[in-house]
């Protein structure tokens, strides 16, 4: 996971792309929820979000 | 030191690998032919394994292993797309990110999974990725004959680039000119594609095939609304008619007010109506490749152009550029869709970044496209054995002459020799050969040997040497990528009546001495057969030639609608059980028809799923 994370920042880095680090980490959150949520105490708080 | 390079394209449709030796393409293979799921877009295992085995290779003693494009720049154009529409295309965003999130984004992690398999020892450092405009420009230009060249890519889309005009000069490529997504002409013709009622990336064929039929009255609608090309052949679209950026399919409603109707369903019957849609939008990408390259040429005054990418499969298309004289010559790259990418992006490692050497060989480097794999006598044998098949092992001659004799007599044949093509087309490796002489070749084949749709046209294979007896081109056309017209002493004239038939009624017309292969405006897709990279199939169609008189043979794919071309003799004999191909000829195993045990015929039409 830490070679990818730093693939992505040179990546951001080579395309000057900084903007795009709030979305990948607002993405890494949900992912993570979504992961999570499955059938879990987190699920309630996901669905009001949409 | 010898540099071996393996390029890997997998992920959106039609895996495949290849294998570069020194600069040389030792083997290149499709997933499909194995897997036996067309465009099968999974991890290229198999091909992967059978392009190592060609090599006498294991994965170990590989330098590099390259995927042909790069997917955090194809994350990032996914992104600003969302972004730049949104609040729309929230549904397809909410289909594609989980499935980025959890798979695509790790295609680094994947891969190196997927290759460890292979070789417990292999590690991240060996893996590169090549940019997939990037991937196609290599696979056009480093195979090609030319020293120098002008290297044309267009296809759907790759990262960001849709079209892309590269100069190739010795071992160095460098792409000079972009157009970027959602400019594309691939996705144009594909809009049409979904429109007409044919499977995007794999139907665009069907369209091409229905153009002729029909006569190009939407162009100036086309022209008016959807697209704006410049003199020098750049376009845009205008995303108000399209719905690929951000929904599920690829027009919209407005789109379909335009045209006057929704998109055909493909149960749905063609009509005239489809049949001239298909040639507008023939006739736009004609007049969009065509201004590129007069612009190409004229700002490069170079004699020699190759061409790449999913537009360039489009042979109608690259025969008009030929014809049109900007460029002397012409190569096109045999895989020239994603299946070729996996060869240009290991050949663009070997000269880019290795500095490898390269010296372009009269002809090409591709060797015929016979790249994939092949069997011994005594493996067909076995594997016939094995299957049931009833058999006769024949002497090269005998073989040659029984053949020819059962195409003269009008029998559909199946020929699998040597090793397997690499590309959409079957050139003589992989196919099923029928008399082009027959007015009722077409049709048997279309509805009992191929199953698949009545209006679509047969290619014809000619002896190199008499190409230019039979159709208006004086040149090397190995890959079938070229149309180009029956020459007029060959045609037959039209009665007033055939001359006012329209649409499918015109296919059953004879419309000269090789009606099989002669489509409704006397094009043909021709293949050139050369004794250097096909003796056999050369020696057949000299030997039909002395019975007949007649160099040409139809050349189709081994394979029933929705099947991958035959892979191995297994498939070829189960494709010929199932379907109504009278003679079949295994290597040197020849095997006929009623010499078969019964119980072995299957349903096999409906094993695959339609295209």
């Amino acid at each position: 996971m830490m070679d990818f994370i730093k693939e992505l920042w040179l990546f951001m880095r080579v395309r000057k792309k900084f903007w795009l680090l709030p979305i990948f980490l607002m993405m890494a959150l949900l992912g993570g929820l979504l992961v999570f949520a499955k059938g879990s105490a987190i699920a309630p708080f996901i669905y009001t979000m949409f | 030191m010898t540099v071996r390079i393996l390029g890997v394209s997998a992920f959106y449709h039609d895996s495949a690998a290849a294998l570069v030796v020194d600069g040389t393409v030792v083997a290149a293979a499709q997933e499909e032919r194995f897997s036996r799921k067309k465009h099968d877009p999974r991890f290229p295992r198999l091909a992967l394994e059978a392009v190592l085995s060609a090599g006498g290779i294991g994965l170990a003693e590989v330098d590099h292993v390259v995927f042909y494009d790069k997917p955090f720049l194809k994350f990032e154009r996914l992104l600003e797309t969302y972004l730049a529409f949104a609040p729309r295309g929230f549904r397809s965003f909410r289909m594609a990110v989980p499935v980025w999130l959890k798979e695509k984004l790790f295609q680094k992690a994947l891969l190196k999974t997927e290759l460890q398999k292979l070789d417990p020892g292999f590690d991240g450092t060996r893996l590169l990725f090549s940019e997939h405009h990037l991937s196609h420009a290599a696979s056009a230009f480093f195979p090609s004959p030319f020293d120098q060249a002008v290297v044309l890519t267009m296809d759907g889309v790759g990262e960001w680039a849709s079209t892309t005009a590269g100069l190739g000069h010795g071992r160095v490529l460098d792409i000079v000119r972009e157009i970027h997504f959602p400019h594309s002409l691939g996705l144009l013709y594909s809009a049409f594609t979904y429109y007409t009622g044919f499977k995007v990336n794999s139907g665009e064929y069907k369209v091409m095939g229905l153009a002729p039929y029909g006569e190009a009255r939407y162009l100036p609608l086309i022209l008016e609304h959807l697209i704006d090309i410049k003199p020098d052949g750049s376009f845009r679209l205008n995303l108000d008619y399209f719905n690929y950026c951000t929904g599920l399919t690829m027009t919209n409603r407005r789109f379909d007010a335009l045209f006057g109707g929704p998109p055909r369903h493909p149960d749905e019957p063609l009509t005239q109506r489809h049949m001239d849609l298909a040639a507008s939008v023939q006739a736009v990408t004609e007049e969009v490749v065509l201004r590129l390259t007069r612009s190409l040429a004229k700002e490069y005054r170079q004699p020699n152009l190759c061409l790449a990418g999913g537009v360039a499969l489009n042979c109608v298309a690259n025969g008009k550029v030929l014809r049109d004289g900007g460029f002397k010559n012409i190569w096109v790259q045999p895989a020239a869709g994603d299946a070729g990418g996996a060869l240009g992006a290991a050949l663009a490692a070997y000269h880019g970044l290795c500095g490898g050497p390269r010296t372009p060989q009269p002809g090409d480097s591709m060797a015929g496209s016979y790249l994939g794999p092949d069997f011994s006598d005594e493996e067909i044998q076995r594997r016939l054995q094995a299957v049931g098949a009833r058999f006769t092992i024949l002497d090269e001659q005998t073989l040659i002459a029984r053949t020819a004799d059962a195409l003269a007599a009008g029998r559909a044949v199946g020929w699998f020799q040597g090793r397997m093509e690499f590309g959409p087309r079957a050139l003589g490796a992989r196919s099923i050969l029928g008399d082009a002489r027959s007015p009722t070749m077409q049709r048997v084949l279309n509805l009992k040997v191929k199953y698949r749709e009545s209006f679509r046209p047969f290619a014809p294979s000619v002896l190199r040497e008499d190409v230019a007896e039979w159709f208006e081109l004086d040149g090397d056309s190995p890959y079938m990528l070229v149309v180009a017209d029956v020459v007029r002493r060959r045609r037959l004239a039209l009665t007033d009546a055939q001359t006012s038939l329209f649409g499918i009624d015109k296919l059953n017309v004879p419309r000269s001495d090789i009606p099989a292969v002669t489509h409704i405006d006397y094009s043909a897709r021709i293949q050139t057969v050369h004794r250097e990279t096909n003796p056999r199939y050369h020696a057949l169609l000299s030997e039909f030639k002395r019975l007949t008189g007649c160099p040409v043979l139809v050349n189709t794919s081994f394979n029933v609608r929705g099947e991958p071309i035959v892979g191995s003799p297994e498939d070829a004999f189960r494709c010929f059980m199932g379907t109504e191909i009278d003679v079949l000829a295994v290597g040197r195993a020849f095997l006929v028809k009623g010499e078969q045990d019964d119980l072995l015929r299957s349903d096999y039409k409906n094993t695959f799923e339609r295209d």
